[in-house]
């Protein structure tokens, strides 16, 4: 008992001291682009945590590594821009681009996972040619331009901020948007019905059945949830930034690493993986600009190499 | 150059079987003698082994680049050798060691990269230039430097099972892809390098069609007769124990995690032959080489080939490669994707074992037939 605490503060101490010591001369150095920096990587982390929770959550229930879900990010994008370009109504887009993903989730749990339960090896695989279709689809179909959203005037501004000076109005918007979403989760696994059914499904799934409840069902919206998180994030995502191919690999790396580094199955997990990656990308693009990636990977060696089922991963037996 | 790395990856294997075997068996005095007995009969065995098919096969590969024209020899038959054995390295990995890797593109981008780093290649953009040495010097560095990335990798992932591998090594992919395409001071960024050439030795020229054919023919066959042995020997009986039933090899003295670290590294040798031989052909290397479409085309070929055989590697190569060149006749060249994409999914979905699958379930089906027919012939008599 003792001996793992102090192993844990040595712990604590290895990371801790350099990473105290880069902060401090950073914002001796120039404050400006450290603050900065911080407001960026967290509200990139926001971005993550929307792609990423929804992947965690399917995962831990259905143990189904989707490896499709960069392309239902990408889906819900075009689909969102499409419906936003027709209506003019940014606010409109964001909720189809969830629902046609949660569609297509349903759709994809409905007519083929359901059919190769338990065959974790084969429905990852059945992803990775889904994710291929559907990219090849969506490059015929939108072709290889950058599309970029509208959003209101009211939240495309910058506003006024302290040592930064101007940030942009968005991406504080991202951020509050990732706060809200990760509470109703927190809301829905934790107080609702189907969120009980849903933990319970992770713990033991056949108890689950046994016990009367149609875990089919349970499955079912379990998918389309994820899968609709992720074409919610494709419009956010989109507004930030823009669509365009390629997207869905970027955002499929994201959420693999954030929930890697955070813990599979664990939406708390996959907050604090975000976190962590989003800072080191953005630190990593700030202060070393060609290596950048290299302290992503860093992390999750480390992580990896000392907790191998993530920060806040369960160990499973 | 490489047989060194085999030879030791052997050894291990086989001396730690060995420790186990008298550590658990004390009667291993006896079986050593046995086997040494058995070399003529062994041969004997093997010659028996030999079936027409295998002898027409490798005389097909052996006439086949005078048979067609360059574009064939090369554009078909080198490249698909070339992907082949690089696919070959999974199938050693997912199917006989129960590890589903994706970083194998990357094992073998690094080894093109490091060919060009190291060897001779025109100026890079932004900077980044090779040191200009001797094409066998710079191939000997790539082979151990992808090695021991390969076996990083190997080490990371070994840590998780299953699906989690798949995760792992995909990350792990998709982060060189990156590396390489935002570093430009050692990788040249996004153009990376061109004009990597395949050397002369000997008066031959690599980089003419027929003699890469059989460059890469070889390599290929030595990757092939190289795994079909491995498998056969302890190190490869109890890597196809470590994936069945890891816990029991743990319990029978086999240090499960130090096999599964070694058979990375077994693979991360084909996989850098591969990237090797692939960069000859393409003159070039970019992060294109290890994009995560290039990884799940190595995926592809291995699955679409079938994973339960060493030899359903090339077979998914070959078809691969086919549709590759060929999609253009199908649909148009754009949607080779879609096309590749599809025939996967169907696989996946239909058929789990590939083609090798299809194979014997149609030969199945014409052996039952035959044998039907056979006795209602026998019985109307």
């Amino acid at each position: 008992m003792r001996s793992s605490r102090a192993r844990r503060l040595i712990c604590w101490i290895a990371i801790g001291v350099p990473l105290a010591a880069f902060v401090l001369w950073a914002i001796g150095d120039n404050a400006k682009q450290f603050f900065s920096t911080l407001l960026n990587g967290i509200t990139l982390a926001a971005l993550y945590f929307l792609v990423a929770s929804g992947f965690t959550l399917i995962f831990g229930l259905m143990r189904n590594v989707n490896l499709a879900h960069g392309s239902l990010y990408l889906f819900g994008a075009y689909i969102g821009w499409i419906v936003g370009d027709a209506t003019d109504n940014w606010f409109l887009a964001v909720g189809v681009g969830f629902v046609s993903a949660a569609l297509v989730g349903l759709l994809l749990q409905v007519s083929i996972f359901r059919f190769m339960q338990g065959q974790e090896l084969r429905q990852t695989l059945v992803t990775i040619g889904i994710s291929i279709v559907l990219a090849d689809l969506m490059l015929w179909w939108f072709g290889g331009e950058i599309y970029s959203f509208d959003p209101p005037r009211a939240i495309y501004k910058s506003i006024p901020m302290w040592v930064v000076q101007r940030y942009p109005t968005y991406r504080i918007v991202v951020l509050g948007v990732a706060i809200v979403i990760g509470l109703a989760l927190w809301w829905f696994l934790n107080r609702s019905r189907i969120g009980m059914m849903i933990r319970a499904g992770v713990d033991d799934r056949d108890m689950l059945a046994a016990s009367g409840v149609n875990v089919q069902r349970v499955f079912a919206i379990t998918f389309a949830v994820g899968a609709g998180l992720a074409g919610f994030a494709g419009v956010i995502g989109g507004s930030a930034l823009s669509i365009s191919p390629g997207e869905d690999t970027r955002y499929l790396l994201a959420s693999l690493v954030v929930v890697i580094v955070g813990g599979m199955g664990s939406i708390t997990g996959a907050a604090v993986g975000a976190l962590l990656i989003g800072l080191a990308e953005q630190f990593g693009l700030a202060y070393a600009p060609t290596y950048g990636i290299v302290f992503t990977f860093l992390i999750m060696v480390l992580v990896l190499a000392f907790r191998p089922t993530g920060l806040l991963g369960r160990r499973t037996a | 150059m490489s047989a060194a790395e085999w030879r030791r990856a052997m050894n291990t294997g086989a001396s730690r079987h060995a420790w186990a075997r008298t550590t658990t068996v004390p009667a291993a005095a006896t079986i050593v003698p046995a086997r040494a007995l058995s070399a003529e009969t062994r041969i004997a065995a093997l010659i028996g082994h030999i079936r027409p098919r295998h002898i027409l096969v490798l005389l097909t590969v052996l006439v086949y680049p005078w048979l067609v024209n360059s574009f064939f020899a090369f554009q078909i038959g080198g490249q698909a050798l070339a992907l082949g054995l690089i696919a070959l390295s999974l199938t050693f990995l997912g199917g006989y060691g129960g590890m589903v890797s994706l970083a194998q593109m990357s094992v073998a981008g690094v080894a093109s990269y490091m060919v060009a780093i190291f060897g001779i290649a025109g100026a890079a953009q932004g900077g980044a230039s090779s040191l200009g040495w001797p094409w066998w010097l710079a191939v000997i560095v790539a082979l151990v430097i992808a090695t021991a990335f390969a076996t990083l990798v190997g080490w990371l992932s070994v840590r998780t099972e299953g699906i989690y591998t798949i995760m792992i090594t995909l990350a792990i992919g998709v982060s060189f892809y990156y590396l390489a395409q935002q570093n430009y001071s050692i990788f040249g960024g996004h153009e990376g390098f061109n004009q990597v050439y395949a050397p002369t030795v000997l008066g031959i020229d690599f980089r003419e069609p027929i003699p890469y054919y059989y460059l890469a023919l070889f390599w290929a066959l030595a990757g092939y007769f190289f795994i079909k042995y491995l498998l056969r020997a302890p190190f490869g009986a109890a890597l196809q124990g470590v994936r069945d039933n890891p816990r029991r090899m743990n319990a029978l003295g086999f240090n499960v995690t130090a096999h599964r670290v070694a058979t990375y590294a077994v693979a991360g040798v084909l996989a850098v032959i591969g990237g090797v031989l692939m960069v000859w052909y393409n003159n070039r290397v970019s992060p294109g080489s290890a994009s995560t479409e290039m990884m799940l085309n190595i995926l592809i070929i291995a699955v679409m080939g079938g994973m339960k055989h060493p030899i359903g590697a090339f077979l998914g190569a070959i078809v691969f490669v086919l549709v590759q060149n060929f999609a253009i006749d199908i649909i148009a060249r754009e949607r080779f994707n879609l096309v590749i994409g599809a025939a996967f999914l169907s696989i996946v979905l239909f058929s789990p074992d590939g083609l090798l699958g299809l194979w014997s379930y149609f030969r199945g089906r014409v052996l039952a037939l035959g044998a039907q027919s056979k006795t209602r012939i026998a019985g109307g008599g």
